[in-house]
């Protein structure tokens, strides 16, 4: 059963990813659009995003709830060593959420838009800033057991090249995605061929963070080329995405929303697999190489079971609503007023 | 401040404040459902527009209460990391489910807000059902995991570890069914007696009356039905307490002194240093009959309890005070608005009778966080009864205060915008839905 629990985690972290990434992405995508266009940006964001947002964002509370009922010193231990940027996270996280919700839902439009707005898009920036952070502070290996320390323990497991990095790395993958999501969704020539833009440039600050994320690593002596050039997997999930990319631009350039869409999923998909694989089961990387593993560090047996069954069970109920939900609201309806 | 200190008071203005959204969660999509289901059935457009302006002012409710959730669910570790670890794979069941109703809920908001005219109308009310039972579950499944700290079951202590796990006897404690249930009814009290006092202001300023009229009337029944039961289920609590968590009892009495007959206390100033209550009412025997159903079972007191194990008795006192005096008070008003239903119509328009609902508006909601006050405070020094204490569970990371503060803060701000929006919603229900420009409304 905890393989199930497991693969549950795996896939909440992954969909929080593209989902949640993408809807980050829209207010990145927002934050880089010029004043102009800011409207017309806005708009066809809400009407893609506006349904599915809340969905978007469960994946991250399941992920949380699988790891404190699951897997409780990895949680805690990321809690107390990550708890600075955690509490960012949090921050950016109730910021944009209510920032989104109550600038649409302000029954007067005036001025405030203009404060609904800043507020929207500099959290939908810093946010997956720090979900960067944290997932690169899990696999620095710089958070220290020992630490008698302030900074040692509660600064320096998190703040490196390494975290940062991935950090910037996060961002512009998920403005990449929500660019290539609207692509999509836009109605006129006009926007879409603003949208293709911005995500050729997403694309390329995503190459360039990419790489600076390999140097951050050597400098910060992360294992990553050996992670990924010592697996088989991984090295082929990397070949996979980098090829990819001349599709990618290609389908891009003819326009091809819904080919690009799947692609862009894949690639991100690829680039989890390849970092996430090669230290299986190792989940939280911790100074002196005593890493937490998903396996040693599991719940007991009854709770690994009841937990695996309520993840069946719920998934039975979710995922057809879900996918319901994305296909009602894929359909442009004309009678569009709520 | 002190860090343990200021992790307490972080986690307790956390609950506090999403306590109020989530009740408003799993309420407000029932009144919406009923509204829903008398347009359908009668065409009268004021019901549809009841149903779209409350589920504007839902949504701004819905994504205050899941993002408070959210961190909610990260605080238990930020703050009670060492809890988290022991406690999690024990009473992390109800959590796991909840995760799922959550989801369901977040689904079928999406469908209910962004439905209208897209759906089969049936379809579309349905969805809006859905989000309220997710809602519901999704309260009492986090009230079961509460239930655990309070009467721990379903695992073994051994050298400080939890072993022999069972996450269902976990979530299936004594005191799940009691806390339920109240939770569910101060809930639907709560939120019915805001909403009516809302409406009940508007119709006194004589503002489309029509529309608030019909909206005042769902929710005032619903509040009224259940703040007539809350006592009833409020006295099933206590004698549940009696039994489960004696020094909880006696602090919420303010009982220090075991005795037979033991009287009930209502009001006063507990004097803690020398165990007695100056300026109370006290009722002979009648302690004794809400735990004992008789006028001379002997009750057990405060001293009985080991002083370190002592509960704060001046604050769950005066919390629980607040909470019953409240509860009684609208147990009155409830009464009136059906006699008022029943004999005399003519005073759903009486000034006396709107201004009552008026004040009663955040009665509800204070004795949300009372009672809340009571259950928690009550259980000190205990995190988890009995099992571990709470100064062991806290966070070793210093600087906890900054936390609490930067907290504060945002909770404040965040909640004079959710008012401010709300009222400006109030304020444009004329303009949106006043009976005489329907016409000019796109439907
Ligand atoms: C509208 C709100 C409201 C009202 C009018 C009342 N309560 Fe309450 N009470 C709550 C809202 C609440 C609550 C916030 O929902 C609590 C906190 C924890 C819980 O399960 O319910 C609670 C807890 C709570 C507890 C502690 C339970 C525990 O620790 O397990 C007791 C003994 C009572 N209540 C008793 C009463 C009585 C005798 C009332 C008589 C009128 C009453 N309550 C009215
Ligand atoms: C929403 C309703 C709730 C409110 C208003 C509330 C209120 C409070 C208050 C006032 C405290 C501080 C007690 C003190 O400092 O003496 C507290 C502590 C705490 N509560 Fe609750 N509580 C609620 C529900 C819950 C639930 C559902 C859980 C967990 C499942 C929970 C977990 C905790 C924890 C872990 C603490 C910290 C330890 C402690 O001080 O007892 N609470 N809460
Ligand atoms: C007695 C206490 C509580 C009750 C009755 C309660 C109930 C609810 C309800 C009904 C909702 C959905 C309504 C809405 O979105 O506004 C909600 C949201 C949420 N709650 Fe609570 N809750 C309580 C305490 C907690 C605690 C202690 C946690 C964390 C461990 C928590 C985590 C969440 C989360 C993550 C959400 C967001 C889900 C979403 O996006 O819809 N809640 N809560």
């Amino acid at each position: 059963m905890e393989y199930v629990v497991i693969a549950y985690l795996c896939l909440a972290i992954l969909l929080y990813f593209l989902l949640g990434g993408a809807d980050f992405g829209a207010g990145i995508v927002e934050l880089f659009t010029s004043r102009k266009n800011r409207n017309r940006t806005r708009e066809t964001m809400h009407h893609t995003i506006g349904p599915v947002w809340e969905a978007n964002h469960m994946w991250l509370i399941i992920a949380i709830v699988i790891l404190f009922v699951g897997f409780p010193r990895i949680y805690s231990v990321m809690s107390v060593y990550l708890h600075i940027p955690l509490v960012v996270l949090l921050l950016g996280i109730i910021a944009r959420g209510t920032a989104f919700v109550f600038r649409h839902y302000d029954a007067v439009v005036d001025d405030m838009q203009i404060l609904y707005n800043r507020i929207f898009v500099y959290s939908s920036f810093v946010t997956p800033l720090f979900l960067g952070i944290i997932a690169g502070s899990v696999l620095a290996g710089k958070i220290d057991l020992q630490a008698q320390d302030f900074m040692s323990a509660y600064i320096y497991s998190w703040l490196h090249y390494f975290s940062i990095a991935v950090g910037f790395f996060t961002v512009a993958l998920c403005g990449f995605l929500a660019a290539v999501y609207l692509v999509g969704e836009a109605t006129e020539r006009r926007d879409k061929d603003r949208f293709i833009r911005k995500a050729i440039s997403m694309n390329v600050a995503a190459v360039i963070c990419g790489a600076l994320v390999f140097l951050a690593a050597s400098i910060e002596d992360v294992p990553l080329v050996q992670w990924i050039f010592g697996s088989v997997i991984s090295l082929t999930a990397v070949i996979a995405a980098t090829l990819s990319l001349v599709l990618l631009w290609y389908w891009l350039s003819q326009g091809k929303a819904k080919k690009v869409r799947v692609l862009a999923g894949f690639q991100v998909t690829m680039i989890l697999l390849a970092v996430g694989y090669p230290h299986f089961p190792d989940f939280l990387m911790v100074q002196g190489g005593q890493n937490l593993s998903l396996l040693q560090h599991q719940a007991p047996v009854g709770t690994m079971v009841a937990l695996g069954w309520a993840l069946l069970l719920g998934s039975l109920l979710i995922l057809p609503a879900l996918f319901y939900l994305f296909y009602s609201f894929q359909k442009k309806a004309p009678g569009y007023l709520h | 401040m002190d860090d343990f200190l200021a992790a307490r008071s972080q986690m307790a203005l956390s609950l506090g404040f999403h306590i109020i959204y989530a009740c408003i969660g799993m309420v407000m999509p029932f009144f919406m459902a009923v509204s829903h289901y008398r347009w359908l059935k009668t065409d009268d457009d004021n019901f549809k527009n009841i149903t779209k302006a409350w589920s504007k002012g839902v949504a701004i409710f819905f994504a205050t209460g899941a993002v408070s959730g959210t961190m909610l669910s990260f605080e238990l570790g930020l703050l009670w990391p060492n809890f988290m670890e022991h406690a999690g794979p024990v009473f992390g069941m109800p959590f796991s489910l909840e995760g799922t109703a959550f989801f369901i809920e977040a689904i079928a908001l999406g469908f209910f807000l962004y439905g209208w005219d897209r759906f089969n109308r049936w379809f579309h009310w349905f969805t809006g059902v859905v989000v309220g039972i997710s809602g519901l579950a999704s309260g009492i499944l986090v009230v079961s995991a509460n239930a655990w700290m309070n009467s721990p079951a379903g695992f073994d202590v051994q050298n400080g570890e939890f072993v022999n796990v069972d996450p269902m006897a976990a979530m299936f404690n004594e005191a799940w069914f009691t806390q339920a249930l109240h939770m569910t009814l101060a809930a639907f009290a709560a939120t019915g007696f805001a909403v009516a006092g809302v409406h009940a202001f508007m119709i006194m300023r004589k503002q489309n009356v029509a529309f608030h009229a019909r909206a005042f009337k769902i929710a005032a029944s619903f509040g009224a039905v259940a703040a007539l039961l809350q006592p009833l289920s409020g006295d099933l609590s206590a004698k549940d307490v009696a039994v489960r968590q004696p020094a909880k009892l006696a602090a919420m009495e303010a009982h220090f002194h075991t005795e037979a007959s033991a009287p009930l206390i209502i009001g006063g100033l507990p004097d803690e240093a020398n165990k007695k209550v100056d300026y109370a009412i006290k009722l002979p025997g009648m302690l004794s009959f809400l735990v004992h159903g008789n006028f001379t079972g002997v009750v057990e007191g405060l001293d009985k309890i080991p002083a370190e194990e002592l509960p704060p008795v001046t604050v769950t006192h005066f919390a629980f005070q607040i909470m019953v005096g409240i509860g009684m008070f609208l147990v009155l008003v409830s009464l009136l608005y059906f006699g008022t239903l029943w004999r005399k119509k003519s005073w759903l328009n009486n000034r006396l009778f709107l201004w009552l609902f008026i004040i009663a508006t955040p009665l509800g909601f204070l004795a949300v966080e009372a009672g809340w006050v009571v259950t928690e405070v009550g259980r000190q020094p205990w995190i988890i009864y009995g099992i571990m204490r709470t100064s062991d569970a806290v966070t070793p990371m210093p600087g906890i205060a900054y936390s609490f503060y930067l907290f504060t803060a945002i909770y404040v701000s965040l909640s004079v915008l959710v008012i401010f929006l709300l009222y400006r919603q109030i304020k444009m229900v004329p303009v949106l839905y006043d009976a005489k420009k329907e016409s000019q409304i796109p439907s």
